[in-house]
């Protein structure tokens, strides 16, 4: 990367890093509540479905406003993280990946519900007719039918993340290595007038964005004809 | 047949004062937030039927927009070289006004911090310490100024918080996140801040001095308003304001 500087590349690597560890998180949480989600009867399951939708039409800023307030020494969560002796959450790598979970649920949870109730009750009844228990009905049966549907969630909660600039800019306090992430960096070089890094990392993570959604994009008519949904 | 002509009167007497009334917009570093609410209040008093509307942000943020067009008509940064910058590239329609110089501040919204120094920022009770971005923010560039001055800055380096312009800078202390930041004296002596912990004055002899200007923009070129917003900054009243926001105005405004 002859035109990145150190800073850049640097930010660049802690971009992939939050991504990669928010979506392994997604992945172990969003999985059970798509699965309950699709398959409770619950009458409240719709305010669990709302929730987890929020941050699809909440401002980045009314996440991260809360977010400083609840994590800051006052806050629930300021305190609790005092009681249990545990760094303070804003202005921390611990911070954004528990701000970036939150904000990347629904591109996890959704994807997933939809194949699930799409796949329906059947697979899983035949399977434990054959004596399979849940969780090994889960891998050998769900799992190589839905693939589809966690490529799509894995791809988008992971993509989301790395546009991800709102929330980060209000907790995160703007620290090299820890909490400045590409998209600001971005932010930095323009407000620095330094146009042309700001275009070199730009255009990196307008590529990426690309290719991403032609993944996902690419991938629709197959998963048309194997019939998952 | 006479209430009609009354209610004609009245619409051409309304239709009137619209066509009078002038609008501009003001693009103002985010120090001068509490400053610059009181300035318009007080020219609006002169000048009731005109609108100003006013944006705060990053003085490098808004060089950026007005580069690009923004229709800016006075731009107030919080250092000189930004609208020097613009008018290098012809995007100004007046010559760059110093307004004031900047000073800065340790503030605390949990601890008194009138009564501290910036050696008191090694103290291992304070984590956290918030800062404006010295990359691109003047206020930052002085803090950092400041604390290598005073020698202190390897060991506070490791403490420190970035915030996008002074009044992110502000927030992080006041939502106690930061025990303590560096921040405008403008921002630190309006009675919402100042009632919470106080401030210390940090020597202006170890920092640079952060000269602030203001400019019209191309955009504003025409716009009469804009004139007369500049001209009522060189007013007594508009000046007593400024001082009493901890600004130090020079004598009479001179061009650059």
């Amino acid at each position: 990367m002859m035109f990145l500087s150190d800073g850049d590349l640097q930010s660049l690597v802690l971009s992939l890093e939050l991504a990669g560890s928010v979506t392994a998180i997604l992945l172990l949480i969003g999985t059970p509540i798509a699965w309950w989600l699709a398959h409770s009867r619950a009458w409240w399951k719709v305010l669990v479905s709302v929730t987890v939708a929020m941050p699809l039409v909440l401002p980045p800023s009314v996440l991260g406003f809360y977010l400083l307030i609840a994590m800051g020494p006052q806050g629930p969560l300021g305190m609790l993280t005092h009681t249990l002796g545990i760094a303070p959450l804003p202005f921390s790598f611990a911070g954004l990946l528990v701000a970036s979970v939150l904000y990347a649920l629904p591109f996890m949870v959704q994807p997933l519900q939809n194949a699930f109730e799409a796949l329906g009750d059947r697979p899983l009844e035949v399977a434990a007719t054959l004596r399979a228990s849940p969780l090994d009905a889960f891998f050998t049966v769900v799992l190589p039918l839905t693939w589809p549907a966690f490529l799509t969630a894995i791809t988008l909660s992971f993509a989301h993340t790395v546009g991800e600039f709102g929330v980060v800019l209000m907790i995160g306090g703007n620290l090299p290595g820890i909490t400045r992430v590409a998209s600001l960096q971005i932010f930095d070089h323009v407000e620095a007038l330094e146009y042309a890094e700001a275009n070199h990392l730009a255009l990196m993570l307008l590529l990426f964005s690309f290719l991403v959604l032609l993944l996902v994009y690419a991938r629709q008519p197959a998963r048309r004809q194997d019939g998952v949904s | 047949m006479k209430f009609i002509r009354l209610l004609l009167l009245g619409c051409a007497l309304l239709f009137s004062l619209a066509v009078h009334a002038e609008t501009m917009t003001i693009a103002a570093a985010a120090d001068l937030k509490f400053a610059m609410d009181d300035l318009i209040h007080n020219f609006k008093s002169t000048h009731p039927n005109d609108e100003i509307k006013v944006v705060y942000g990053s003085s490098g943020n808004f060089t950026t927009q007005i580069t690009q067009g923004a229709p800016y008509d006075v731009f107030f940064s919080a250092d000189i070289g930004f609208p020097r910058k613009l008018a290098q590239m012809k995007m100004t329609a007046s010559p760059v006004i110093p307004y004031a110089m900047g000073r800065i501040v340790l503030w605390s919204a949990t601890r008194n911090a009138s009564k501290m120094s910036l050696s008191s920022l090694t103290d291992p009770s304070i984590t956290r310490i918030a800062i404006a971005n010295p990359k691109h923010a003047p206020y930052g560039q002085r803090a950092e100024e400041a604390l290598r001055s005073a020698g202190l800055w390897d060991k506070v380096e490791p403490k420190l918080v970035y915030g996008e312009n002074i009044a992110q800078t502000a927030q992080f202390v006041q939502t106690g996140n930061a025990q303590v930041g560096i921040i405008a004296l403008s921002l630190a002596v309006n009675p919402q801040l100042a009632s919470q912990g106080g401030y210390w004055l940090i020597p202006d002899s170890l920092h640079s001095p952060m000269e602030q200007a203001y400019v019209i923009t191309s955009h504003g070129a025409e716009n009469p308003l804009a004139h007369q917003f500049v001209a009522y900054m060189n007013s007594t009243p508009a000046r007593a304001i400024m001082t009493q926001y901890g600004f130090v105005l020079p004598s009479v405004a001179t061009t650059k």
